[in-house]
């Protein structure tokens, strides 16, 4: 399998992967005189699962943050299904189709798992409020079809049984995984995950990668994730981009960057003479 | 002693009116917490403004008359027209509009994702503004406010009670209407933030920006959006106000007795805002009726306060207000 080949590849497993989807040339993000980002290139395709790891503070969220709008690059293109992207705002993006999770869970805590999970759908809403307010005619009917969208997804991610709890009551785990719900939820074209996995036990890291995997192979939904966890990543990835201080050091599948020495020396320190 | 009952009956019946007053106050103050998480402490100025605005159209006074005349040296008074109340009312209406995008552009912009405390403080500065703006742009004298609604006592409510219990009752006709437009604006309110798509993404920007950006929510849309039906519902306010007492620059302090209206409605719940309203406004009336005479009265200027202090302990998020609800 040519991994590097450029109308797509077939995995490991036979995942039949598509064309490029997101395309980031030559990325650079300044914060005043720090460089969080040094120009940087990589590219999602469709129906991959790919990766950005790095030690802390390598410039990973910013990336992602990049990528859902939330930072404006000083430099670089940010290229979506072959159309260059102007400066955006995060929710213009998000109607673009590309839907996100947070390192810290962004959740709306007052409302119930149900209620969150549904504001994923309200960009799909197209009829009047009016008609909505007093449940009349296509409202109805929309409405009653993203539910049954959204129940599929509740379903799907074994949520059922706190559906009407309160986001603000649930442990952590849980909430992770009403995050993940709600990004699902706008049927995302691709769907970023700031590091889904961190602060859970063993077996909460299980069930993610789990979910994770079954979301890509369900829906073929394209993922971009970025995790600590090494082992959880090689799992999970199709490839993988290392990034150290803001530099772009590796790139390439699990494999590859495993036995990428730069990689090593990131992740195990090496001794400076 | 059932001359006593029936009196106090009388007594409930005018507390209820009132408590609708102070409802359709508080509900601005709900409504914009309920999407931004902020206190607009500027609510009632926000009444006063509408009022002011309203009374302006409507008599065909020149903006800024003061000012026009004095750096111009010109003696333009009026236009000279009068505006029928319907037209003036949606004139005014869209002012508030105007008013909402502004504030969004020059305030709220500037302070994405900052502290409520931060967005609280700048409402205060909001509200002197407005104040002043208000009495540059119209002018400071009291004006009184007419929109044809029907005021003076009810000839219907006299006489039927008159018949039933042998003594006939005082209602305002004024305070009826208030009370059926109420009605209306919380049913359409509630109607609209429970079951729109708009409603849903008000909710879910008060509850955290960051979020609703990532599901697509433009908090632009959202502020300017909510500002304006607050603006909105603050012309409500402003015009049961202003023909009840004439428009008047304490009309602005009318907010400070919706306090203890969303103390004790909690200040999420749009119902609340209105049972909280009737509350103490049922509250202070039999009180100053039953207990008054025995303290030497005046007891209206603080029971409410009193009563909002002892929610305060015993039940901070009000009646109808979200749990707080806190892991550890």
């Amino acid at each position: 399998m040519n991994v590097h080949a450029s109308d797509g590849y077939t995995t490991a497993d036979g995942r039949q992967i598509g064309p490029v989807v997101m395309d980031l040339k030559n990325i650079t993000l300044r914060f005043g005189g720090v460089e969080a980002i040094k120009n940087i290139s990589f590219d999602i395709r469709q129906g991959e699962i790919r990766a950005i790891i790095g030690p802390n503070g390598a410039g990973k969220s910013s990336m992602l943050n990049v990528i859902s709008g939330f930072y404006v690059p000083q430099e670089g293109e940010v290229w979506f299904k072959g159309y260059r992207r102007g400066p955006m705002k995060p929710y213009e993006v998000a109607r673009l189709g590309i839907a996100r999770t947070f390192q810290n869970i962004a959740l709306f805590d007052g409302m119930s798992v149900l209620d969150n999970i549904m504001t994923g759908r309200l960009n799909r809403m197209k009829s009047g409020f009016l008609s909505q307010a007093i449940w009349w005619g296509a409202a109805e009917r929309e409405e009653i079809e993203n539910r049954a969208q959204v129940e599929k997804i509740i379903d799907f991610l074994e949520i059922q049984n706190i559906r009407k709890t309160p986001v603000g009551r649930l442990p952590y785990g849980l909430k992770k995984r009403v995050e993940l719900a709600r990004a699902l939820a706008a049927e995302p074209q691709l769907l970023l995950l700031d590091e889904p996995m961190a602060g859970m036990n063993v077996e909460e890291k299980e069930d993610m990668s789990r979910f994770i995997l079954d979301v890509n192979d369900e829906f073929g939904t394209t993922i971009a994730l970025i995790e600590h966890d090494m082992g959880v990543v090689m799992d999970l990835s199709d490839r993988v981009v290392v990034m150290d201080y803001g530099r772009k050091i590796g790139d390439g599948t699990p494999d590859e960057v495993r036995s990428n020495q730069e990689v090593i020396d990131a992740y195990l320190g090496v001794a400076h003479d | 002693m059932i001359d006593q009952l029936i009196f106090s009956a009388e007594v409930f019946l005018n507390g209820l009116m009132t408590g609708v007053m102070y409802a359709l106050v508080a509900l601005g103050f709900v409504l914009i917490y309920k999407a931004s998480g902020v206190f607009n402490y500027a609510q009632g100025v926000m009444a006063l403004f509408a009022a002011l605005t309203l009374v302006g159209i409507q008599q065909g006074q020149v903006p800024f008359v003061h000012l026009i005349n004095a750096i111009f040296g010109t003696h333009v008074e009026n236009f000279g027209w009068n505006v029928p109340s319907v037209l003036a009312i949606i004139l005014t209406a869209g002012v508030m509009v105007l008013l909402a995008i502004l504030i969004e552009k020059l305030v709220l912009q500037h302070l994405v994702g900052q502290e409520p405390i931060i967005l609280f403080m700048a409402t205060i500065g909001l509200a002197y503004f407005l104040e002043g703006f208000g009495d540059v742009m119209w002018g400071a004298d009291i004006k009184t406010l007419d929109v044809g609604l029907p005021q003076g006592i009810s000839d219907t409510v006299e006489a039927v009670t008159a018949e039933w219990v042998g003594y006939g009752f005082f209602i305002d006709r004024l305070d009826i209407w208030a009370s059926i437009i109420a009605a209306i604006l919380v049913a359409a309110l509630v109607a609209f933030s429970q079951y729109t798509k708009q409603g849903r993404a008000m909710r879910a920007v008060a509850d955290d920006h960051q979020a609703a950006l990532s599901v697509g929510i433009s908090l632009r849309f959202i502020w300017v959006m909510v500002w304006s039906i607050a603006g909105f519902v603050a012309l409500v306010a402003g015009i049961m106000w202003g023909t009840k007492s004439g428009v008047q620059f304490s009309l602005s302090l009318i907010a400070l007795k919706a306090l203890p209206v969303l103390m004790l409605g909690g200040f999420t719940s749009i119902p609340g805002a209105i049972v909280g309203g009737l509350i103490i406004g049922v509250g202070e009336k039999l009180f100053e009726f039953w207990i008054g005479p025995l303290v030497g009265g005046a007891t209206e200027n603080w029971f409410a306060y009193v009563l909002a202090l002892l929610f305060l302990v015993f039940r901070p998020q009000g009646l109808f207000g979200e749990r707080i609800i806190e892991r550890v």
